[in-house]
């Protein structure tokens, strides 16, 4: 593939064009795929053995816990771009992708919470796994903030980026720094991607599904936030232009 | 660059400089935890040194706006970024004046502190060693967070904000050496970690702080 | 040494206000930039001076050459006006700040802490900066603001001293310095054309 043509979609116009085109699509597999998933886990799988109904929550724990961590991943890479190739809809994807990932991570806080109340008998534990997303809930705070709180377009778009790469280092050390501050004493997260192998074919396959659903919503929230980004970018454009102009 | 630590700390040093702010904040905060605890030395001893770490964290944090806000209002920013000193070395020399004339009497005084939070004996080795250890990383990651909100007019709650979840790492490795000295347990791998936290912030974030620093004076 | 921009474009918050800016400055000329407020000639100098980056042209001046005086002085208030710029002397490279006393007549007030000095004496004590840099090139954004006439007739004597050592100086100001041998550029002549297409949102239009 050329690489090339695919830099022609850094062009505000040609990105709104294709998003316009883009977004039915998603959101319509958004829709089919979610409603489905959640339809197929919540009413048409058995109740685990040790944590009855309860378990049902992972369709939507795990997937959002998913996107959490890979709609900051999303940011990284689009801060790398606006660094290194200085496209300005790379720059305001990662600011639409910011509360759309925040909102992930507070969703898979609440479930996580909601789930482990009745496992662990608390709905808070400090449990390496739900204080990294915590830390995380944080990091995007700040990101957000920072964006809201400067004027000039390209300043924040640079500080952002820099903020989101040094975060990036911070929240792995912290990661880390959290599994060694409290080694999983409690019972951990059964039920996650990386203990799959835990996980019976029955309850795997929807919760795949409501992956994939999640991935497309996210795919088409970031499209649509990031139109709204560019329309609200150009409107300032035309504005200042038209000061110019006077 | 000698000359800009040496101004830096001079300007500390006097009148309105501040210095002395974050030592009785943190005295401050330390005397008001067993107000908030009671005042049983058993409890008091096991908190101890997460308390003192964390009260010399917020009394960093709060003298972080100062670094470069100051030197922006009038105007010695720009002027020093058009002089022969490169933005890197500026911000190295700031974080190290900050932490000269912040983070080195927090040092000082902690074990002070730790008199009256019933630190065990053990505690005090190992908390003067983590703080000495990890204080020049908040200095260095408060200088990044200064140099972000630098442009910014009301920053302080934006700065606490931004630097705060990058202070996490080195609070728990460095409140955890603490800890576990205290309580005569081996310390080796969060002393290493956190050692290596902070000669990585100090090796690497100056470039981060510099390049941030030159976007907010265009 | 000199000092040569050609076709310049320059940007403030995203929006270009001067483009093709041209001039040469050769040793021991002075140039004066004018314009109407709002035109540009701050952006002009810190873009000069290397705080911010042209939207496009060269700016070609020899490296360490330069140093820039901006609307605030950078001076701290809790030091002397003698410590003040035997700090700036050293983050320049240099010692000796006795002839920047000399010039600006600050001799009386070097052991005064500089918050107690008047709006007009704190002015000289930043342009006596410029002296103790050592450098060839002075940039100046509004040099003489808050000054008085006795002052003004110092900063011009320091100008024209600096000049025949073989100096340049490129400043912006509405006062005359009574500098004959200064040329002018009127800034005016390249504002930005409203719909230029080198505007930074040009993309987004």
């Amino acid at each position: 593939m050329n690489l090339n043509a695919f830099w022609e979609y850094a062009n505000p116009k040609k990105f709104i064009q294709t998003a316009d085109w883009l977004l039915p699509w998603f959101a319509g597999l958004a829709a089919v795929t979610l409603v489905s998933g959640l339809i197929w886990g919540f009413f048409f799988t058995p109740a685990d053995y040790r944590q009855g109904s309860t378990v049902k929550i992972i369709y939507l724990h795990v997937p959002s816990a998913l996107m959490a961590i890979n709609a900051w991943l999303m940011m990284l890479v689009t801060s790398l771009i606006w660094i290194v190739r200085r496209h300005h809809v790379s720059a305001l994807a990662a600011r639409a992708a910011a509360p759309v990932g925040m909102v992930m991570t507070l969703i898979a806080l609440v479930t996580g919470a909601i789930w482990g109340q009745p496992m662990w008998g608390t709905w808070w534990a400090w449990d390496p796994r739900l204080t990294s997303f915590l830390i995380l809930f944080l990091f995007y705070l700040g990101y957000i903030a920072l964006w809201e709180a400067i004027e000039n377009d390209d300043t924040a778009a640079d500080l952002t980026s820099i903020l989101c790469l040094v975060g990036s280092v911070f929240a792995l050390l912290s990661r880390y720094a959290v599994n060694f501050w409290n080694q999983g004493l409690h019972q951990g997260a059964s039920l996650s991607l990386d203990k799959e192998e835990n996980v019976a074919d029955v309850f795997w396959y929807p919760l795949l599904v409501c992956m994939a659903g999640f991935v497309f919503l996210f795919i088409a929230l970031v499209l649509m936030r990031t139109r709204t980004e560019i329309r609200a970018r150009r409107m300032r454009a035309l504005l200042a232009r038209e000061r110019m102009g006077a | 660059m000698i000359a800009l630590l040496l101004r830096d700390i001079r300007l500390a040093m006097r009148a309105g400089g501040g210095f002395g702010l974050g030592l009785s904040f943190f005295l401050i905060v330390v005397v008001l935890v067993p107000f908030g605890v009671g005042p049983q030395s058993a409890l008091l001893t096991v908190i101890a040194p997460g308390v003192l770490w964390l009260g010399a964290l917020l009394a960093c944090l709060l003298s972080l706006d100062r670094i470069l806000a100051l030197d922006w209002e009038d105007g010695s920013l720009d002027l020093l970024a058009t002089s022969p000193v490169p933005m890197e070395g500026i911000v190295s020399v700031k974080a190290l004046a900050h932490w000269l004339t912040t983070g080195l009497p927090l040092v000082a005084a902690a074990p002070v502190l730790g008199l009256l939070l019933n630190l065990s004996e053990a505690g005090y080795k190992w908390l003067i060693i983590s703080l000495f250890l990890g204080t020049p990383a908040l200095s260095v990651i408060g200088t990044f967070g200064a140099a972000l909100t630098v442009g910014l007019k009301r920053g302080g709650l934006l700065l606490s904000l931004l630097v705060l979840p990058l202070y996490v790492p080195t609070l728990i490795f460095g409140a955890e050496v603490a800890r576990r000295g205290a309580e005569g347990f081996d310390v080796t791998t969060p002393l290493l970690m956190l050692a290596g936290i902070t000669c990585g912030t100090i090796a690497l974030l100056p470039f981060a702080s510099a390049a941030v620093l030159r976007v907010n004076l265009r | 040494m000199m000092l040569q921009v050609s076709d310049l474009t320059i940007a403030r918050g995203g929006i270009p206000v001067l483009e093709g800016v041209r001039f040469t400055l050769t040793q021991g000329q002075a140039l004066v930039v004018r314009g109407p407020n709002g035109i540009g000639k701050t952006t002009l100098l810190r873009t000069i001076a290397g705080l911010q980056p042209p939207i496009s042209g060269q700016i070609d001046v020899p490296p360490e050459s330069l140093v820039y005086a901006g609307h605030a002085d950078g001076i701290k208030a809790t030091l002397t006006v003698a410590e003040n710029l035997s700090f700036w002397a050293q983050v320049f490279g240099k010692k000796d700040y006795s002839q920047a006393i000399e010039a600006f007549k600050l001799g009386s007030l070097s052991t005064r802490p500089a918050g107690a000095l008047s709006a007009g004496q704190k002015r000289r004590l930043g342009l006596a900066r410029l002296l103790v840099t050592g450098r060839a090139i002075w940039v100046l954004d509004e040099p003489t603001v808050s000054l008085d006439t006795e002052a003004v007739a110092m900063f011009a004597h320091a100008v024209r001293a600096h000049l025949a050592t073989g100096g340049m100086a490129l400043m912006a100001t509405h006062i005359d310095l009574g500098l004959n041998e200064a040329q002018m550029l009127d800034v005016g002549a390249f504002k930005a054309k409203p719909l230029s297409n080198s505007d930074f949102d040009g993309a987004f239009l």
